[in-house]
């Protein structure tokens, strides 16, 4: 494993119900880069993200994080290495019995034995990151979905994690929510010296703020790159991709019968 | 071939059956085993307190106050018939405090909370809430399961207890107050009939054995929901029927085992 790379994978495969959801799929995320994996929804990039998070095991070939192969881990062991993780769900997966305040406190009270005090205005400081300190006393069911994942993104990087995970931030919000939920994820991985992942279908606002992409799909990678060597790639699948044009090697159509034959009209 | 396929479809339901037995039991036991946490957070159990028992207490309490009216009312027009209409009392509680009281009570809990946890578990899966703690490095079954489990044991005891005070109380009313059985008669022979240990205690021990099973029963639906509307509805229901025939045959084995011939 390289000394600048927190997280590889090698040739990783994973089977669901005799279906390869994942083929050889070789990435390596270098310490304190913004990653992003892209591709179509059910391209296999939230899975490849289970792995990463140990939360699969690979059918063949291996993740490994901070120099450890994830699926060999045992329970005791994989779960001190998600203390060094941070995962942001695709709709915050916040707490809905807890507030805010204590949505972010969570992780300090599960693992730490930090006084009350100290936990307090770490959590002020977190919310005062991405700009919430004043929901603190707020529900989950009280917020928008901008500030949902907001909380969420405070909550994700409580402990200062190593990695941090986002699975598809982009999700479902406003312009100026995704401007912002973009900026945090920039300034948060380089103000805490992080390594972020990124699994978004959302190529504009992707391509703004991270530092190299692999493109998936049906499981595979189809391309790789800077955001610079990717706007300029001739491959049919990423233009089609990146300027989101309607012909190209992904169909419009899903995969059916004939369509005079779905009408029953004779040839 | 039609005989073939029906064996089979029958041999395959005993497989699952016995594979979710030995799922549930596997629950069980992990769940007794990651326990310890929150005995030493007692707070975590304190507010599962809350929502379970003592927001239970309610319906217990006009339910219980309504059928120990109906046993006021029914008791007294049957023992009248043999001239035994003093005894009254001592029905009324051998009869809430063996049988109603543990398992109407317990009925009334799985409906009320048993639904409630495993709509709540299976919204916190379906919301990826158990998904994010797990990758908090957080057991779900240590933090979410366990506190839960042990809130429905402690409180079910406390709900029959309850159910049976205030139903004796609702067969005073009818029977003393309205109809006017000696006021005397009624409280001396159920001091003198009911036994701590034959009844109040094995009524005890029931309440404890529906608490276990109704909230075991709650917390594996939940977590088991598949998380979707349909899955977690499905699973309130399941929670429901699977609890309350689990009590009834229970009441009839325990009942067996502990008042055979006495």
């Amino acid at each position: 494993m390289s000394l600048n790379s927190l997280v590889e994978i090698r040739d990783l495969n994973f089977t669901y119900d005799k279906r390869p959801v994942l083929q050889g799929i070789n990435m390596t995320f270098p310490k304190g880069k913004l990653v992003a994996i892209m591709g179509l929804s059910g391209c296999g990039k939230t899975t490849l993200l289970r792995h990463i998070g140990g939360a699969l095991k690979p059918t063949k070939g291996y993740v490994k994080m901070d120099g450890q192969v994830m699926h060999e881990l045992d329970q005791d062991g994989l779960y001190a290495m998600r203390r060094k993780m941070g995962m942001l769900f695709q709709f915050g997966a916040l707490f809905t019995d807890m507030s805010v305040y204590d949505n972010v406190a969570f992780q300090m009270r599960e693992h730490t034995e930090l006084p009350e005090e100290i936990i307090h205005d770490l959590v002020i400081m977190k919310l005062h990151a991405v700009g919430l300190r004043g929901a603190q006393h707020m529900m989950p069911s009280e917020l928008s979905g901008g500030m949902a994942r907001r909380v969420a993104l405070a909550r994700t990087v409580a402990l200062d994690p190593m990695l941090i995970m986002y699975d598809e931030p982009f999700a479902g919000l406003d312009p100026i929510s995704l401007t912002v939920i973009g900026d945090l994820i920039r300034r948060l991985n380089d103000a805490l010296g992080a390594t972020s992942i990124i699994v978004t279908h959302d190529i504009q606002e992707s391509l703004k703020i991270v530092d190299y992409v692999y493109f998936m799909a049906n499981g595979v990678i189809v391309a790789e790159g800077t955001p610079d060597e990717l706007r300029a790639s001739d491959k049919d699948f990423v233009r089609q991709f990146v300027h989101g044009e309607m012909d190209g090697p992904v169909p419009f159509h899903y995969p059916g019968v004939d369509y005079r034959q779905d009408l029953n009209l004779r040839a | 071939m039609a005989v073939t396929n029906i064996i089979r479809a029958i041999g395959r339901r005993v497989v699952d059956a016995v594979w979710r037995i030995g799922v549930v039991a596997r629950f069980f036991f992990l769940t007794l085993i990651y326990s310890g946490s929150c005995f030493r957070r007692f707070h975590l159990i304190i507010k599962e307190l809350f929502s379970t028992g003592v927001m239970s207490l309610i319906i217990i309490v006009v339910a219980g106050l309504f059928v120990g009216m109906v046993l006021g009312l029914q008791g007294y027009e049957t023992l009248k018939r043999y001239g035994s209409e003093s005894a009254l009392g001592v029905m009324v509680a051998l009869s809430l405090v063996r049988e109603m009281g543990p398992v109407v009570a317990a009925l009334l809990f799985a409906s009320r909370a048993g639904s409630a946890m495993t709509a709540e578990i299976g919204l916190m899966k379906a919301t990826e809430q158990i998904s994010a703690m797990e990758m908090m490095a957080v057991n779900p079954i240590a933090r979410i399961v366990a506190p839960r489990f042990w809130a429905g044991v402690i409180s079910m005891p406390f709900l029959a207890a309850m159910f049976s005070a205030v139903g004796i109380f609702g067969g005073y009313l009818v029977g003393v107050v309205q109809i006017g059985v000696d006021e005397g008669s009624f409280w001396s022979q159920m001091q003198a009939a009911v036994d701590f240990r034959e009844d109040i205690m094995n009524g005890i021990i029931k309440s404890l054995v529906f608490g276990t099973v109704v909230t075991l029963i709650a917390l594996f639906e939940g977590f088991d929901a598949p998380p979707t509307a349909e899955g977690v509805s499905g699973a309130t229901t399941r929670t429901v029927v699977t609890s309350s025939l689990a009590i009834l045959m229970l009441d009839f084995v325990l009942t067996a085992i502990m008042f055979r011939g006495a």
